[in-house]
């Protein structure tokens, strides 16, 4: 299987050189030279240059795993709940395959993905927690990631076929294993529906009723803060999906269809109806700070991901996070609210292609990511870092707290599933000096004229280069 | 060659600017020792020069004619000419023309309020007063913090609901609340005030330097003719400490074009903090890697910059001509 892919991906040839007198052999890589030089004229980084020099070739091992040695782990879990869950489920692996040393490099999560690109290009860990979706499918097709048709032929029978689906590459290979989805929703938290006698809003006029409602009872109705930039684009990309569609929606993430379209436009108009009921000085504050309003009762609603459950746990205690509850985003009356479409996130565990330990580290490397894809595994991690729902089909269910069963019946009874917008488009265009700042911009000022930021966002599509 | 490099033991050693008889029949006013120290001590520095700043620049200007992503090789197809720019300087990228605004605005927020306000500590400090050791430490003690542990200060100073100031002020009892960092109105300001808190101590203390070094006969000649304390300043100390001024201003004018930690740590320089070291960081070492527009914008703030590069270089070449 191995010699397979090594066909299919062929290495350049590996030449030597010979330094005179002293019998040292040195590879001399013409083509990594080059490249890298390049490199460093883009990033300016002489140590970038002189890591990546080093770099050896890896040669494959005959088997798929191995135990005992040792491996590497990048990853971005970076909050203090989840790193230690991954702490000891590294833990739990190294004394599970025969004592293998995992080294842990976590690097701060905004970080670890703004330097993506130059990190798999460096010298990367050899496996490294990222996305699936188009991001993870970009690096996949720019040769940095490793296929693990072999890992995931191991695995596959305990996932579903939309996972399974989540983890190809454009050229049909396999480049992750899934680990743990989440969906977006509006939480609240039940004890303050209770006693205001609020009801969960199921269409669009209740849900501005409700938010009417919660003002004058002295409530911020919708806790909203987009310091970060993405969070933002979770409301985008629902209303987009109510008012215009699944298909329409990713057409949009992938540049079959125009933001200049007055679909687009009548997302930001529906928009502007709940802009007012968002917290006061949004643009200043993390989600972190807006998950706190909700968890204080200064506010209502938060449309956000599963993950605001972290914030409970880690600034209130057990009974707050007891009153966190969720409702779907509310219908708007549009013919495509039937699909009950939502963002709901994969997060996954990649193999790197550079990494300079990766020849002796496959089979270790793989074993962890067979390690990650039990159901046993995955049941340990959440119960330790509660905000995201186990992939693996033989995950124990019965561990899942109420708000969690929720959240997988909610995904399960979608009919279309999207990852989130920074993840279903380009890079370049999702980041912060695109997508972010153009939904910043707009909700600067909602109720303007969108039609010059939406030409503006498209003249920035026309504007990048070919993938 | 080899007849050069044997010189037979019987002729005397050259000495220095002798002239020394080469085989092809010149003569050399050096020796050759000296021309090998020569060569390493022109050379090492050349070769850094060479490596370290003329590589990076060129690459960057080669780079920035292309759409390269980071990824692979650069290949012919790579290359789009001078579109980057077109791009850039069309208004296009909605961004750039905010974010050269922006560096601007730096400039002149530094030039006009920051580093006159430091002029104005240093010749405060510098009239012996009781305690000023104790103001120097204060205000210097700004210049030793990093950037980053500076942004950390500051946004616990304007967070919006947390915040010291909006809270100190009543402004989250009253629901009034200020979004110093959000409101892209006013974020520059804010950030330009944390920016000050740094820069101020900064050019005090090279002012200060430089009074320090004023012969104090010319103020007593002053003051004997009649000159009251501004006078003396404005007319004799100010003209004296010429070579000074100039350092401040090129050091002020470096400071506001190689703005990026502050807005960078607040939030990634969007949303009304678009500075242009910013794009190009968000543009080449993100996750986006437009390395080429990256590079792109990198060039244009490289010509905007060469004009204060220049300024001191002809500076620095008269004062060590004179």
């Amino acid at each position: 299987m191995d010699e397979s892919r090594e066909d299919e991906f062929p290495r350049r040839p590996d030449r030597r050189i010979t330094v005179p007198h002293t019998g040292v052999d040195l590879p001399l890589d013409l083509d990594l030279t080059r490249r890298d030089i390049l490199k460093i004229a883009g990033y300016g980084s002489l140590a970038a240059f002189i890591a990546a020099c080093g770099g050896s070739n890896p040669t494959t091992s005959t088997s798929v795993t191995a135990t005992g040695g040792k491996m590497s782990l990048g990853s971005y879990q970076s909050d203090s709940v989840p790193k230690k869950a991954l702490a000891d489920l590294v833990t739990a692996f190294q004394s599970a395959n025969g004592g293998t040393k995992v080294t842990v490099n976590t690097v701060d999560h905004g970080t670890f993905q703004n330097q993506i690109t130059s990190y798999l290009q460096g010298t990367p860990e050899d496996v490294f927690t990222w996305f699936s979706g188009h991001r993870m499918r970009f690096f996949a097709s720019k040769g940095l990631a490793t296929p693990i048709d072999d890992v995931w032929n191991a695995v596959k029978s305990n996932y579903t076929e939309g996972f399974a689906n989540s983890v190809k590459g454009d050229d049909g290979h396999v480049y992750a294993v899934p680990t743990s989805y989440y969906p977006w929703a509006v939480f609240y938290r039940k004890d303050v529906f209770a006693q205001h006698n609020y009801t969960v809003p199921t269409n669009w006029d209740d849900f501005k009723a409700l938010c009417a409602k919660m003002k004058t009872d002295g409530l911020i109705p919708i806790a909203f803060a987009d310091k970060d930039g993405w969070p933002a684009m979770g409301t985008f990309d629902i209303l987009n999906l109510r008012l215009n569609g699944y298909d329409f929606h990713v057409g949009l993430c992938t540049g079959q269809q125009k933001w200049t379209d007055p679909k687009v436009t009548s997302v930001f108009k529906k928009w502007a109806e709940i802009t007012p009921y968002y917290s006061p000085a949004f643009a200043g504050l993390t989600w972190q700070q807006a998950a706190d309003q909700l968890l204080r009762k200064q506010a209502g609603m938060y449309l956000l991901g599963l993950f605001v459950s972290q914030e409970f746990l880690a600034s209130g205690s057990a009974a707050d996070l007891g009153q966190l509850d969720f409702f779907p985003f509310p219908h708007v009356g549009s013919p495509y609210d039937a699909e009950e479409a939502l963002d709901a996130p994969i997060d996954v565990y990649m193999v790197t292609k550079k990494s300079p330990s990766l020849s002796s580290d496959t089979g270790q490397a793989k074993a962890f990511m067979e390690y990650i894809a039990k159901g046993s595994v995955q049941t340990q991690y959440f119960v330790e870092s509660p905000g995201a729902i186990p992939t693996a089909n033989d995950a124990d269910q019965s561990k899942y707290d109420p708000l969690t069963k929720k959240a997988a019946d909610i995904v399960s009874k979608a009919k279309k599933i999207t990852q989130f917008f920074d993840r279903d488009s380009r890079p370049d265009f999702a980041g912060p000096n695109g997508m972010q700042q153009f939904l910043l911009k707009y909700l600067a000022n909602p109720t303007s004229d969108t039609m010059s930021l939406q030409t503006s966002m498209q003249s920035f599509w026309d504007s990048l280069g070919p993938e | 060659m080899a007849r050069t490099t044997s010189i037979s033991p019987a002729a005397p050693a050259p000495e220095a600017g002798e002239l020394v008889a080469t085989g092809r029949g010149r003569y050399h006013v050096l020796t050759r020792y000296d021309r090998r120290v020569l060569a390493l001590m022109v050379g090492i520095p050349l070769l850094l020069d060479v490596v370290l700043i003329w590589w990076p620049t060129f690459s960057s200007i080669f780079l920035s004619l292309t759409n390269w992503d980071g990824v692979g090789d650069v290949t012919p197809q790579n290359f789009i000419g001078l579109k980057n720019y077109q791009f850039l300087l069309s208004g296009g990228y909605f961004q750039f023309w905010p974010a050269v605004a922006h560096n601007f605005i730096w400039l002149a927020w530094l030039t006009f309020i920051a580093t006159p306000l430091g002029i104005f500590f240093a010749v405060l400090l510098d009239r012996d007063m009781r305690g000023s050791r104790i103001y120097q430490s204060v205000f210097y003690l700004p210049v030793v913090l990093s950037l980053v542990v500076v942004g950390f200060i500051w946004e616990l100073q304007f967070g919006p609901t947390e915040g010291f100031i909006n809270n100190a002020f009543g402004l989250v009892k009253s629901g009034h609340i200020i979004d110093w960092l959000g409101n892209p109105r006013i974020n520059l300001f804010a950030v330009l005030v944390a920016a000050s808190w740094r820069h101020v101590g900064y050019m005090m203390v090279i002012y200060l330097a430089g009074l320090k070094s004023v012969d104090p006969t010319l103020r007593e000649a002053a003051k004997v003719d009649g000159a009251n304390e501004v006078q003396t300043f404005f007319r004799v100390v100010f003209p004296v400490m010429a070579p000074i001024n100039t350092v401040i201003v090129v050091l002020t004018t470096i400071e506001s074009l190689r703005a990026f930690d502050l807005a960078f740590i607040i939030n990634q320089g969007k949303n009304g903090l678009e500075l242009l070291s910013i794009l190009i960081t968000n543009n080449s070492i993100s996750e986006s890697t437009r390395v080429g527009f990256g590079s792109a914008i990198a060039v244009i703030l490289l010509v905007i910059s060469l004009g204060p590069i220049i300024a001191f270089l002809s500076q620095a070449m008269r004062t060590v001509r004179s």
